[in-house]
């Protein structure tokens, strides 16, 4: 059965007779990938454009409206050995990538003014201690002032918007002191110019403000490639249903293009998509993605199916209730809700840090002023001292300790596989203790594998391999994924929940359920060493083998559970699955501590016992039953082939098969913890060696201007230790 | 003293130059691919785009 793929859900009109869209590119990564890619779609007529992202892994297309398909252009990427899928930009993303430019450009304004309010500042310095007339001085900070408030007012949008939505929480940031230092080093520049004073200090609070908005654009930018890079991965899925767009027609429409009410059909071997109940059909599905079991479970009439689930032997159409996570199960729901709440609670650390540091300075300025008026100085001098303390104090080296470190660490990270959802995931990784495993697809990797392909002669299990290429059953399917088989036997019949039958050189052979190929009796054998595999027979003739396939562990798991523990860090196994499979991989990986048949809130029940013991607990899990668990927990991981609502909820997910990623972001976090603190003590002790010359009224602009930059360079140049060489992780 | 009144707006001319070019810069979408422009500039092809005129 030939369906057609529908794409035209991702197709814009670009102007004039043009339609654009994106595809989302596998395995581009150097200027050879981009020129082959460019060429060989701009070959095809009628393309007007085509054009690599190199950064985002994307192409932009567009052509002639009317003239191509976009199935095309993926046939051709596919030929040119790339898989593309086009790519949808999400709210979240495009939200990312507004912000991250109207950081630049206050990044670009900020910066333009520094330089050319530092070109007057120089003159001014240098003259106050030769021969410049205060006329002229006083021309120069007019001009200075001309250009630095208005760049100030534009550029310091973000700090301000985020301390005034601190304020009106009733809490205080990083922002807070850095919007009053800002402000009233600007104010303060303002009433000397005008008494025609000799210092003001336009240089140092628009200076600050470039510092910091280099911290706010790398962070930024940090996110809106993670989500680059998660949307791509999305997208790279290529999750598709058929839909029913008449009475026995089907297309394979993308999931964005499913709504609620749409029939589709769900054909054996292929994943659910979406939500939805049978309306039609029987057949067994595996739902381990949501629940965590890995028993099959039937699915008939009015049986409601999950995205994530499997269907196993037959067919069945679903009437959609929501496309992909809309609706969920209401237990799960209710769960995440608790969990989501109590995690927002944690304080990060740059906001623990301000919270301590901003009433001390605001509280050492305020003595300043008044010790000043004691000892007898004029008000006007006594604020002057003031002001200048706030702004030699101004945490520009505090703002920048915890963005750098982070902007490095996770592209670290991000080069060990490792993506961060959350902007504070590192912090809370580094003190985790303790570590929660979620079994099924966590431990295990998703898809099946044979355990017993040595036993058989290499040739037979290769003719069954080849012989399995004909079913869509996934058992079948990692038979032939085991064996390495290309060529599928020609004439070979499929017999719906049995198997597949075939005549090769006038012998029958035989592959699916014992009883299917008369090998009944071998099955028991199998059964006893290993009660968790599921078995399929193959006969050649009169000859009979059993194949026990299973959930493999993830090659080296093992590996990291032993590099965890040399790490001193509790671990444990909680499964929604049945005992003998957890105590098989338990054992099989000598975890002592395990649970099983654990349910979503037996298993935030046992994180919260852990919690009150003071332990820091990392969850990692895939599934949707683990989704409230990963939110309750300290800090929380899944891989890629997680369930779309765990991915969302964790902190950080992993890509591909070793679960060595685990590890090594735990080192990565703990290095980068480390540096943050140490860029916060740095940028403190900083402060303590200026603030008392600050105190004592001496600053000029000058030492004002040198100390900033100089501590936010230290800061800096710290940061990037985080980069380091990776060690041995395993 | 008198050539800072040519200076100094001269230098920020000069700087509001600049400013203008990383805005435009910015709208046309050039910081939009960083690691892409770095392999253009020393890519030796042809542009793909004057490939079939050339024969």
């Amino acid at each position: 059965m030939h369906v057609s793929r529908d794409f035209s859900h991702y197709v814009r009109t670009a102007g004039e007779g043009v339609q654009h869209i994106d595809l989302a590119v596998e395995g581009v990564h150097c200027a050879g990938c981009m020129a082959k890619i460019e060429r060989g779609l701009s070959a095809i007529p009628d393309v007007t454009l085509a054009r690599v992202n190199l950064t985002d892994r994307r192409v932009a297309l567009e052509w002639k409206a009317g003239t191509l398909d976009p199935a095309r252009f993926i046939d051709r990427l596919e030929e040119l050995g790339y898989k593309a899928y086009p790519y949808e930009t999400e709210s979240a993303e495009a939200t990312e990538v507004a912000e991250s430019r109207f950081l630049l450009r206050c990044l670009g304004i900020a910066a333009f003014a520094t330089m050319n309010v530092m070109m007057l500042s120089i003159p001014v310095w240098s003259g106050n201690v030769s021969d410049m007339l205060p006329e002229q001085r006083d021309f120069f900070h007019w001009l200075s002032a001309l250009i630095a408030l208005p760049a100030a007012a534009y550029a310091g949008q973000p700090f301000f918007r985020s301390a005034w939505r601190a304020l009106s929480a009733r809490t205080t940031n990083m922002d807070v002191p850095i919007s009053i230092g800002v402000t009233l080093a600007l104010g303060m520049s303002v009433v000397e110019t005008i008494n025609h004073a000799e210092h003001a200090y336009f240089d140092a609070a628009i200076m600050l403000l470039t510092f910091l908005l280099v911290g706010r654009f790398l962070d930024q930018n940090m996110r809106r490639r993670t989500r680059a890079v998660a949307g791509n991965l999305a997208a790279l899925k290529a999750e598709t249903a058929a839909k029913f767009v008449g009475p026995g027609e089907i297309s394979q429409v993308p999931v964005a293009a499913i709504y609620p009410g749409d029939i589709v059909l769900l054909r054996p071997g292929e994943r659910c998509a979406v939500d939805g109940t049978v309306i039609e059909g029987r057949s067994e599905i595996d739902q381990s993605l949501i629940t965590g079991e890995t028993l099959y479970v039937t699915a008939e009439q009015g049986t409601p199916v999950y995205a994530g689930s499997m269907n196993i032997s037959g067919s069945l159409r679903v009437r959609v209730s929501a496309a992909s996570e809309a609706t969920l199960l209401a237990e799960i729901t209710r769960l995440l809700d608790n969990a989501l709440q109590a995690r927002s609670r944690y304080m990060r650390l740059a906001d623990r840090a301000s919270r301590l540091y901003a009433p001390v300075v605001h509280a050492t300025a305020l003595i300043t002023i008044l010790g000043w008026v004691i000892a007898g100085a004029g008000w006007h001098d006594a604020i002057v001292t003031g002001v200048a303390v706030l702004i030699i104090t101004c945490p520009c080296a505090l703002g920048l300790a915890i963005p750098t470190v982070q902007t490095v660490a996770s592209g670290a990270m991000f080069k060990a596989g490792v993506l961060l959802n959350s902007g504070d995931a590192i912090e809370r990784l580094a003190e985790a203790d303790h570590v929660i495993f979620d079994k099924t697809g966590t431990l295990t990797l998703p898809d099946l594998e044979v355990m017993n392909a040595a036993d058989i002669p290499a040739d037979v299990f290769e003719l069954a391999g080849r012989l399995a290429l004909s079913s869509h059953h996934p058992v079948a399917a990692a038979v032939a994924q085991a064996s390495d088989a290309t060529s599928p036997i020609v004439g070979a019949i499929e017999e719906a929940g049995q198997g597949v039958r075939a005549v090769v050189d006038g012998i029958e052979i035989r592959l699916g359920r014992p009883s299917f190929c008369g090998a009944e009796t071998l099955v028991s054998d199998v059964t006893n060493l290993d009660p968790e595999a599921s078995v399929v027979a193959f006969s050649k003739g009169s000859e009979r083998f059993i194949l026990s396939v299973r959930q493999g562990l993830r090659p080296d798991a093992q590996a990291v559970i032993a590099a965890l523990k040399a790490r001193n860090i509790g671990i444990e196994i909680l499964s929604g699955d049945r005992e003998p499979a957890v105590i098989a991989a338990a054992h099989a990986l000598s975890i002592s501590e395990w649970r099983a048949g654990v349910t979503p809130a037996d298993k935030i029940a046992r994180i919260e016992v852990l919690k009150q013991r003071g332990m820091k607990v990392l969850m990692v899990g895939d599934g949707m039953n683990d989704a409230p668990s990963l939110a309750a927990a300290h800090v929380s991981m899944s891989p890629i082939s997680a369930a779309h609502l765990s991915q969302a909820t964790a902190d950080l997910v992993f890509l591909g098969r070793p679960l060595a990623p685990v590890v090594a972001a735990i080192d990565a976090s703990r290095k980068a913890l480390r540096l943050m603190r140490q860029n916060l003590w740095l940028a403190i002790g900083y402060n303590v060696l200026a603030v008392p010359v600050a105190i004592s009224g001496v600053v000029t602009p000058l030492i004002a201007a040198a100390a900033m930059s100089g501590s936010s360079i230290l800061v800096m140049l710290n940061s990037l230790r985080a980069r380091g060489a990776s060690r041995e992780i395993v | 003293m008198e050539i800072l009144v040519i200076l100094v707006p001269l230098a920020l001319m000069l700087g509001l130059a600049g400013l203008a070019a990383f805005l435009w810069s910015l709208r046309s979408g050039q910081y939009d691919d960083l690691d892409g422009a770095a392999w253009r500039a020393i890519a030796d092809d042809e542009p793909p785009q004057e490939a079939p005129a050339k024969r």
